[in-house]
């Protein structure tokens, strides 16, 4: 039984393939819908580190490490935006994003 | 694309486990019908992950992983779940109205991505062209190899993800502080300016009646 770099990338594009699902099948929940883009990232880290791991480069993981800090930042600004929205609102639907629209 | 084995023997086996139960875990995450379920779910999701990254050898990614996503950003996200009042029973419905035009944009991005990653295989000059290479763990372990990279070669976008951190966090805070102004608060500068004549009345009080 061997893994190689195919197995690590098929597994990612499975990830990002279900994250993606996910955004649509969660239309009225933003919650779940940042927990995708959680999961989607999350599956383009697995991808540098199978790189990283396979082509014995370290560039690899300190890329992941940026995607993991930008990852954080926007959960944090998306999760207070959907607070303040929730406290305008009272509801966390996407259908009900549309003040903005002309 | 076969280019030689990361893993084999038990590693291996561990491998196709943590996979499993990762994407087992995710699947779970997009269609539990509770939020906090979904949350929970994906904490289990990226323990796998850190599972599989301490298998290829990424160990301080692996750590950071556990410490940023489930005990920063998993449990910001309980928090608000569990802050905001919501009906999710009623955001529920109308979900599978969407679920045929996802499940279809899903199996075309994988059937693109198989297909993609199926007929690739890496270049000869990829393999010699390595910028940082990975030094031996007996002699450089992988949290000080990182840093040695880290803080030399990257240390300006090491400085410009702080920046943004720095700017996520301003950012969260000015957005959900909000004054109340029903709530009585200590206003300091008026208590050190209060003095005896501001604040002390003498009034004459004829007998037998109350102010």
């Amino acid at each position: 039984m061997s893994v190689g770099i195919g197995h690590f990338l098929t597994l990612s594009a499975i990830l990002f393939t279900i994250g993606v699902f996910g955004i649509f099948l969660n239309r009225r929940n933003i919650i779940v819908i940042l927990m995708s883009i959680e999961l989607i990232l999350l599956a383009v880290n697995i991808n540098f580190v199978a790189f990283s791991a396979q082509l014995s480069d370290l560039v690899g993981q300190i890329f992941s490490l940026f995607v993991l800090t930008v990852a954080a930042a926007e959960a944090a600004i998306g999760l207070a935006i959907l607070v303040v929205f929730f406290r305008n609102k009272g509801t966390i639907s996407v259908e009900d994003v549309n003040q903005m629209k002309g | 694309m076969e280019q030689g084995a990361l893993l084999t023997g038990l590693p291996a086996a561990f491998f196709y486990l943590f996979a499993f139960v990762a994407v087992a875990a995710a699947l779970m995450v997009v269609s539990s019908r509770n939020p906090v379920h979904s949350v929970l779910y994906l904490i289990l999701t990226f323990f796998n992950a850190s599972a599989l990254f301490l298998l290829t050898g990424a160990e301080f990614l692996a750590m950071i992983l556990l410490i940023v996503y489930v005990g920063a950003v998993a449990v910001l996200f309980l928090f608000v779940v569990m802050m905001l009042d919501i009906d999710f029973a009623e955001l529920r419905t109308g979900m599978l109205q969407y679920a045929p035009i996802g499940a279809l944009v899903g199996l075309v991005l994988l059937a693109e991505l198989v297909i993609v990653l199926g007929g690739s295989s890496f270049g000869p000059e990829t393999v010699g062209a390595i910028a940082q290479p990975i030094p031996d763990l007996a002699i450089r372990e992988n949290t000080a190899a990182l840093g040695d990279v880290l803080y030399t070669e990257y240390v300006f976008f090491f400085q410009l993800a702080g920046l943004v951190l720095l700017v996520a966090m301003i950012g969260a805070i000015v957005l959900t502080l909000h004054h109340r102004r029903d709530v009585k608060r200590q206003d300091i500068s008026r208590q050190v300016a209060r003095t005896p004549e501001t604040s002390i009345e003498v009034v004459e009080v004829e007998s037998g009646k109350g102010i």
